[in-house]
This record gives C-alpha cells, sequence and structure tokens, in this order.
C-alpha cells in the first residue's frame, strides 16, 4: 500500500504546476482556495512519503519516463528530502491563509490571481528542487522560482516595492548567471547531468588530478551561485529593501522558504554531486564558515541600527541565514545536522514573524517605525503574542525550537578543529545581539501609549481570523517543536546519512 | 478629426508645447504633490572628500575581484577538454545511447526533439512553465491595478496605428505565409529542425505583426484576450496531464499505449506531436500577450 | 598545452564574453544596459554550452534516411547540448521580459533609468500605493 506513496513527489509537483495554469481561468477567491488546497494537499502527501522512506529504510529514485538513469530524468527522495518539502508546502500554506487579507485590501480585481498563480509556481520549482536529481532541471526550476519571487515582490505595486523587486532580481540574477556556468563546466569536464553519475565522475576527476582547474571552478561557481541568490553575506544588501516593502505574505514566503529552497539545492549539490571529502578538502567549507560567520554579526548590527521593524525583521534574517552557513561549514555530520534544523526552525519562526509583524503594522496606522509601534502589542494581543514568541525563537531562549538549534551549532563548533572558538565566540556575540535588538522591540510594542497620544488609524478591513489561525498554527508549532525536538532530530540525522 | 488638425497646424507653427500639454490631451490628472526631490541635494565639502575616498577604495577592490574573476573563468576554460575532440568527456555513454538507439526509443528523426521532449522531457515542462510565469509576472506588473475599463480604453486611439496603404497591403500577404511556415515548424519538429518553441515564436510574431500593422481592435477578434487566456491555461493542462500519465508508466514500470509509430512520419514519435502543438500554443500566445502588455498595459 | 588553448578559442573567447555581460549587470548604472548585460552573459553562457557538443567532423542531429550503413556515433554530434541551449534560450528570453517590465514600470514612475537615483527617490518617498 505504501508502495504508491513514492508517486506523491512527481505529482506533487504536477499538482502544483497545474494549480497555477488553472489559476488564469479562475476568480479571485477560487484561486486563493485553489492554492490553499493544494498546498495543504502536498503537505499531507509528503509526510505519507516520509511515512514510506522511513519504512523503507532508503531513499527511492523515480523515473520521469521511460529511460533510466543516465538517459532520462529522475527524481530522488529520502528523509531529508521529504521533510524539507513538508516544510515548505506547510509554510506556504500557513503563508496564503495569513497574508490572505493583505492580498485582498491591496491588489485588486483580477491580479489576485495573478498572486496566487506566482506562489503555486514557486511551490512547484521548490519542491522540484528538493527532489531533483538532476543539475539541469534544477537551474530550469530555480529560474521559476525566481521569476516567481520577482511576481510576489512586484504584486505591490508601489513605487518602493518595485524598485526593491529590480535590486532583488539583479542580485538573483548574478547568480543565476555564475549558477548555470559551474553546470556548463560540469557538464563539459564530465559529460554528465545526473547526480549519480557526476558523483563518480567528480570523484575520479579529483582523485586523478585531470581538469583540476575547471574541476575547481565548477565547484566554487556552484557553491556560490546559489549563496548569492539566497543572501549571503556580502550578497544580503538587498533584503532590507525587499522584505520591509513586500506584503506580509510575501515577506513570510520569500524570506521563509524561498531563499531556504536554494541552500536545500546546494546542500544536495554539495551531497550528491561533490561529496562532503571534496567540499572540505578544497576551503570552500572555509569560505562559508567566515561569511556565515560575518553575516550574523554584520546582520544583527543592522538590524539595531534599523528604525523600522520590517526591516529589523529583514536584517535578521540575514543574520540567520549565516548561521546555516557556518553550520554548513563546520562539518559534515552534526554542522550539516544543525544547518538543516535551522532552516526549518527559520521557515516556521521567521513566516510567523513577518505575518504578525505585519498585523502590528497595521494597528498602527500603516506605519511601521518604532515610534508609531508602541502600545502596538495592546491593541493586536493576538500578533503581539506570536511576535513574542518568534522573537524568543531567533535569540534561543529555552521552550522554543530556536534554543535546539543554538544547542547543535554549539554542539557543531565543539567538534570543529581549529575554528572552535570562532564558532562559539560568534554564536555567544550574535545571541546578545539579537537579544538586544528584539528585546528593545518588544518593550516597545508592549509599553502602553501615553494617554493623549495621537490617534492610531486602523488601516484595512481586519481578516484576523486567518491570520490568527496562521500565526496560531506556527506558533503552536515552534514551541512543539522547542519541547520535543528529539523525533525531528533523529530522521534528519537518518536523512543527512542517506543523501 | 478637425481639432487634431488643428492642433497639429498650432504645432508645428510653435503656438502649442506638446509636452506641457500631453496631460490636458489625453484627459489624465496631473499628478501633483509628488514627493520627490532629485536632483539629490548638493553635499557638503567634507562628506564630498570621504565619499570621493571611499570611491577610489572601492574601486580598486572592485577591480581586483573582477580582475581575479575574469581570469579565473578565462583560464578555467581555455584549460576544458579540446574543442571537437573525439574523446572529450562529453563523448559518453549517453552520447552513444542517443546517437546511435534513439530511432528505436523515441521514433522521432530529430534526435534534439527526441531529447527535449522524451529523454528529458521534465526539463522542458519546468521551461514551459518559465514562460508563462513571465508572461504573469509582466502581467502584473503592466497592467492597471484599478480595474477601470474606463481609463483604458481613452487611450486606445493613441495606439492604434493610422492605415498606411503600404503596411496594410505588404502584410495582407506576407501574414499568411508567416502563420503556414510556422505552423508547419511546429508539426514537423520531431523531423526536422523546429520544434514547438521556434513554431510558435513565428506564428506569434505573424500575431504581432498582425497588431501592430491593423491595430489591436483587429487582432482581438481573432486573439482576444480570453481566447489567449484559455489557449495558454489549456495548452499547459493539457502538456502536465500528459506528461504526467508518461512519468508515472515509466516509474512504475507499466507499459504505456502510446507507441513510437513509423519514423518520418507525422503521426509518429509518440507524444512529440501533441508536446510540440501544446509548447507551439503556449509560446505564440506568450508572445503576443507580451507585445500587447507592453504596447497597452493589458493582454 | 598552447596548441590545446588555442585550439580551445571558442571556450575562452565565450569567457571573455561571459565575463563582460556579467559586470554590465552588476556594475553598471543604467537599467537599460544592465538589461543588455544580462543577455550577452546568458548568451555567452549558451555559446559555451552548444560549443561542447561539436565532435570534428560530425554533422548535425537530424537522421535524414542517407545513412549508408553507419551508425548514429559516426554521424551525429551530441544533441545533449543543443537541447540544454533551447531550454535556456528560452528561460534567458523570459526573464529578459521580465525585467523590462520591471524598468518600464521604473521608468514611468520616477523618469530616469539610473539605479542610484531611483533608489534615493523611492527611498524618500512615503509608503503609498
Amino acid at each position: 500500500m505504501t508502495e504508491f506513496f513514492i508517486n506523491f513527489p512527481c505529482f506533487s509537483i504536477i499538482l502544483a504546476l497545474l494549480a497555477s495554469a488553472v489559476s488564469t481561468l479562475l476568480g479571485k477567491s477560487a484561486a486563493r482556495r485553489l492554492t490553499i488546497i493544494v498546498c495543504a494537499l502536498i503537505f499531507c502527501a509528503s509526510l505519507c512519503t516520509l511515512y514510506h522512506v522511513v519504512c523503507a529504510g532508503e531513499s527511492v529514485t523515480y523515473m520521469m519516463g521511460h529511460f533510466p538513469a543516465p538517459f532520462g530524468n529522475e527524481i530522488r527522495f529520502g528523509i531529508f528530502e521529504c521533510i524539507m518539502a513538508a516544510t515548505f508546502s506547510l509554510v506556504m500554506v500557513l503563508c496564503v491563509i495569513g497574508g490572505a487579507g493583505s492580498v485582498i485590501e491591496r491588489i485588486g480585481g483580477f491580479r489576485q490571481n495573478l498572486y496566487y498563480i506566482m506562489a503555486d509556481l514557486a511551490l512547484a520549482s521548490l519542491l522540484a528542487l528538493t527532489y531533483t536529481n538532476d543539475i539541469f532541471t534544477g537551474y530550469v526550476f530555480v529560474e521559476i522560482c525566481t521569476v516567481a519571487a520577482c511576481g510576489l515582490l512586484a504584486a505591490r505595486n508601489s513605487g518602493k516595492s518595485i524598485s526593491a523587486a529590480m535590486r532583488y532580481m539583479i542580485f538573483s540574477l548574478i547568480g543565476s548567471g555564475l549558477l548555470v556556468l559551474g553546470i556548463i563546466f560540469l557538464y563539459g569536464i564530465t559529460g554528465h547531468l545526473l547526480f549519480p553519475q557526476l558523483k563518480e565522475s567528480v570523484a575520479s576527476l579529483w582523485a586523478s588530478g585531470q581538469y583540476r582547474i575547471p574541476l575547481t571552478a565548477a565547484l566554487c561557481l556552484l557553491t556560490i551561485g546559489p549563496a548569492i541568490k539566497s543572501g549571503l553575506f556580502p550578497f544580503h544588501l538587498w533584503m532590507p529593501d525587499t522584505y520591509s516593502t513586500a506584503l506580509p505574505g510575501s515577506a513570510g514566503i520569500l524570506s521563509g522558504i524561498i531563499s531556504k529552497g536554494y541552500i536545500v539545492f546546494m546542500m544536495k549539490l554539495v551531497f550528491q554531486v561533490f561529496g562532503t571529502e571534496i567540499f572540505f578538502e578544497s576551503g570552500i567549507s572555509l569560505i562559508f564558515l567566515v561569511f556565515g560567520i560575518c553575516a550574523m554579526i554584520f546582520g544583527s548590527v543592522g538590524a539595531i541600527r534599523a528604525k523600522s521593524i520590517s526591516r529589523m525583521n529583514a536584517y535578521s534574517s540575514a543574520a540567520q541565514i549565516g548561521y546555516i552557513y557556518m553550520g554548513m561549514g563546520i562539518s559534515a555530520e552534526i554542522g550539516m545536522l544543525a544547518a538543516a534544523l535551522h532552516i526549518i526552525c527559520h521557515a516556521v519562526t521567521k513566516s510567523a514573524v513577518f505575518l504578525s509583524s505585519g498585523e502590528l503594522i497595521r494597528v498602527s496606522g500603516g506605519k511601521s517605525d518604532f515610534f508609531s509601534l508602541q502600545g502596538a502589542g495592546h491593541r493586536a494581543k493576538l500578533a503581539g503574542v506570536v511576535f513574542t514568541v518568534g522573537a524568543m525563537s531567533m535569540v534561543g531562549i529555552p521552550l522554543t525550537m530556536g534554543f535546539i538549534t543554538k544547542i547543535y551549532f554549539a554542539r557543531a563548533g565543539i567538534t570543529a578543529d581549529g575554528m572552535t572558538l570562532a564558532v562559539l565566540l560568534a554564536l555567544a556575540v550574535s545571541t546578545v545581539l539579537n537579544v538586544v535588538y528584539f528585546l528593545k522591540t518588544m518593550i516597545r510594542i508592549y509599553t502602553p501609549q501615553k494617554v493623549g497620544s495621537q490617534e492610531h488609524i486602523v488601516t484595512g478591513a481586519p481578516k484576523g481570523k486567518m491570520l490568527a489561525f496562521s500565526g496560531l498554527v506556527l506558533t503552536v508549532l515552534n514551541i512543539c517543536l522547542g519541547l520535543h525536538c528529539e523525533p525531528l532530530v533523529q530522521l534528519l540525522r537518518r536523512g543527512i546519512e542517506m543523501i | 478629426m478637425k481639432k487634431d488638425h488643428k492642433l497639429v497646424r498650432m504645432w508645428k507653427e510653435g503656438d502649442w508645447d506638446l509636452y506641457e500639454n500631453l496631460n490636458v490631451y489625453t484627459g489624465r490628472p496631473e499628478k501633483k504633490n509628488r514627493k520627490l526631490s532629485f536632483p539629490p541635494a548638493p553635499m557638503p565639502e567634507t562628506a564630498k572628500a570621504q565619499t570621493r575616498a571611499f570611491y577610489r577604495l572601492f574601486t580598486v577592490l572592485a577591480v581586483v575581484l573582477c580582475a581575479v574573476l575574469a581570469s579565473s573563468l578565462i583560464i578555467s576554460a581555455a584549460v576544458m577538454p579540446q574543442f571537437g575532440a573525439v574523446d572529450a568527456p562529453a563523448v559518453n555513454q549517453v552520447y552513444l545511447r542517443y546517437a546511435d538507439r534513439w530511432l528505436a526509443d523515441t521514433g522521432a528523426t530529430n534526435i534534439v526533439a527526441g531529447v527535449i521532449l522524451n529523454y528529458r522531457a521534465f526539463d522542458t515542462l519546468g521551461e514551459s512553465h518559465v514562460l508563462f510565469a513571465a508572461l504573469c509576472a509582466v502581467m502584473l506588473l503592466l497592467t492597471d491595478c484599478r480595474d477601470d475599463r474606463k481609463s483604458i480604453t481613452r487611450h486606445e486611439p493613441l495606439f492604434n496605428p493610422r492605415k498606411d496603404v503600404i503596411i496594410t497591403q505588404v502584410v495582407k500577404i506576407l501574414i499568411p505565409l508567416i502563420l503556414v511556415f510556422g505552423i508547419y515548424v511546429v508539426l514537423n519538429g520531431h523531423l526536422s529542425p523546429g520544434g514547438g518553441f521556434s513554431g510558435g515564436t513565428i506564428m506569434g510574431a505573424a500575431f504581432i505583426l498582425y497588431a501592430a500593422a491593423f491595430g489591436f481592435e483587429a487582432s482581438e477578434r481573432i486573439l482576444s484576450p480570453r481566447v489567449n487566456k484559455i489557449l495558454t491555461a489549456a495548452a499547459l493542462i493539457f502538456y502536465s496531464l500528459i506528461k504526467s500519465y508518461s512519468f508515472y508508466t515509466g516509474a512504475n514500470h507499466l507499459e504505456s499505449f502510446i507507441t513510437n509509430g513509423v519514423p518520418g512520419r507525422i503521426v509518429s514519435a509518440g507524444l512529440i506531436l501533441p508536446l510540440n502543438i501544446a509548447v507551439g500554443l503556449v509560446v505564440c500566445c506568450t508572445m503576443y500577450g507580451m507585445y500587447s502588455l507592453f504596447k497597452r498595459g493589458r493582454t | 598545452m598552447i596548441h590545446n588553448i588555442l585550439h580551445n578559442y571558442l571556450f575562452w573567447v565565450s569567457m571573455i564574453i561571459f565575463v563582460i555581460g556579467i559586470f554590465m549587470l552588476a556594475l553598471d548604472r543604467n537599467l537599460i544596459k544592465k538589461i543588455i548585460g544580462l543577455n550577452i552573459m546568458d548568451t555567452a553562457a549558451y555559446l559555451f554550452l552548444g560549443s561542447l557538443g561539436y565532435i570534428q567532423g560530425l554533422s548535425a542531429p537530424i537522421f535524414t534516411g542517407k545513412t549508408m550503413g553507419q551508425t548514429g556515433s559516426e554521424l551525429f554530434i551530441n544533441p545533449i547540448p543543443s537541447a540544454l541551449v533551447l531550454t535556456g534560450i528560452v528561460v534567458s528570453v523570459s526573464v529578459t521580459a521580465l525585467l523590462l517590465a520591471l524598468t518600464v514600470r521604473l521608468y514611468k514612475k520616477y523618469n530616469t533609468l539610473n539605479l542610484d537615483e531611483i533608489i534615493e527617490a523611492a527611498g524618500k518617498e512615503e509608503d503609498d500605493d
């Protein structure tokens, strides 16, 4: 019976693509409902597939077409891929539900179903990136993801969001250009496009030393390309403008899952194309470690200096991406495990933070600077609670999932040879910096306003129920995972061995 | 018409400034209170000196970084396996299988069509959806945010060309030829160079030429926004459904009822012909839709 | 070695063009030039990819029926790079269309094509919808 579940990943990708095509013909509320139903179905499907793979004990390779590995396309999924797909679809459905209110309010008429088409395409491409076993398929779906992310950003018609979308596209396309060049170099020296064959060829080329220069160039390009796209340290400059001008739902989708999709794709490249030995031998891991630490520090410093809550959240995202890259750079077992855990934690937490910030901004007259936000926690109680729990998770306070991931980062740091002091110091410093800006914000939103100060106009109609639902679900998930994370950790550990 | 002639005469004589009166003529309200302030305010001297020093440092670093990137890429490319070598890594078992057994596997005489629509069909599925995604994103950006049909139709005369005799007569002869050629390229995708993408572009070009020569009213009678939308969606849905059947039967090692037929005939090569037609329709509608969006802000 | 490098002129020339394109995309201030740079970069990448498929002495991968008993691997060049380039060109066109639409919107709003001026003007204006 569970044998049938191996068809689900292929069906999920096709279902998401179909939903996007069908949404052109539907009205706006029908398109929204279709997106929500499809994302929920894909979430259930990923859980079923996860169950099957856990029972089977090894990853499943699924032929896309009638021809086996090097002659046709394939997708491959193990525990890691299924967990990531489940996370992406869950966060997508909650962001669409929670962001629906602001979409109805800000985007008019038939452009709403264009927004949901972009969301469906983003989910389809993220699933394809997670499941792919072929490097060129990965590139094509990376491009779909880029176009869909730009569409989600530019849906809001203000000049600021369009100029932010332009900057995002420029950075993203530089990353894509380097990625495609890496793929071309790799094809030139190996002649293969599918991961298993690529891994054999790359291992033999590395051992023999033939074509060492193009191979190193391909390795650099294939790791730096997705790193640029997901916003690692010097390339995070697009984040503050982009996340602060996007709709709350879009910001949640972009920061929560789209940047993580590129990181998951790169993790698959590292494990299944180059192999962790080459990755750590060549020194790229050291570059990730250094830039990750810089991102943690500079992102947190930027967040402290930010003048509005959305820019603060954006810089905080840049810092959290730095954590993930630092984890990837430390070691192949615990470091990658910590990075994978943090991907899930950040996806769940950041989307909750962006959705609740959107609500807090709405009850403060549409202004996002800290002065206007005073007392917002009392005006929108549930949003304040969701934001508080999210902030606690970002900092790493016990009872939330952020605490668990920080423990694993520390454990990974202890096993790092040579860089232990730097890693632990960076963790400590960034935690302190996180506390500074999140505590400041929490105090701000819970300080009651002085009597007689400016009346706050609540802009727009409240779509409270949907936002409350997603905020609550994300918060509850966060706390549950914070209390009882062992099963997930064990699953991920097995998953990473299986990749 | 008379009013136009009077205005043109006044403009030629210099009595009427076109730019100043643009808002009045089109009836669009002039946007007041634009909170923009450029050119930017001039910087104080100390700030200028600091920025100059920063820009010098930035320029030096940028040049060094660019030189490193450029030289590493050029050197890596120069030491690649020799161009055209028979023993290059790319000439491996995959190439041998495609080159020797493609006719039995796919039934198409055009090997590249067999590769993109049979061996690696998943890539092409993604590729058609990139085109569709770009069309939707351009629609999001360029269509009017208010659903104000009135404001759109008032601008129509500006976008419709005057009926020029030379253009209309030449286009009347050319368009049937272009369309037939486009359809030929799509239908022969599996037999000769061509396929859905190139044929679809040619067909789209025919429609664009028609809209450019005769105006959008005429071209909308054939390819109205509604037809455009329905065609694109139907073609993409057809592609996804057919390919999911192919993936399902392939992965579960079932026999699919689609045969490869006799190579060289039009109706052969299994699914490649229907997929080419679907892709051709998607590309044609997308090209025309993008032209329409860029020209007048709606499909 | 030098002979090899000279023989591979297509590869490193396409890299020079790629580098020109990516620097235009990243460093130029005019939006239209950035889009042109993107196109140059993509075209150079696909030139590189397409030239990887060539095999000396063989011809295009279309079966014309005049094989005279030779197997495919003695007649046709590698079809895979051609297929990948087909996909890549479509992706490049789609992204160019998207960027051009963004440029049109930005120009209509801010009346300038200089990215610095646009960012400065956007930073100053208030959040309006």
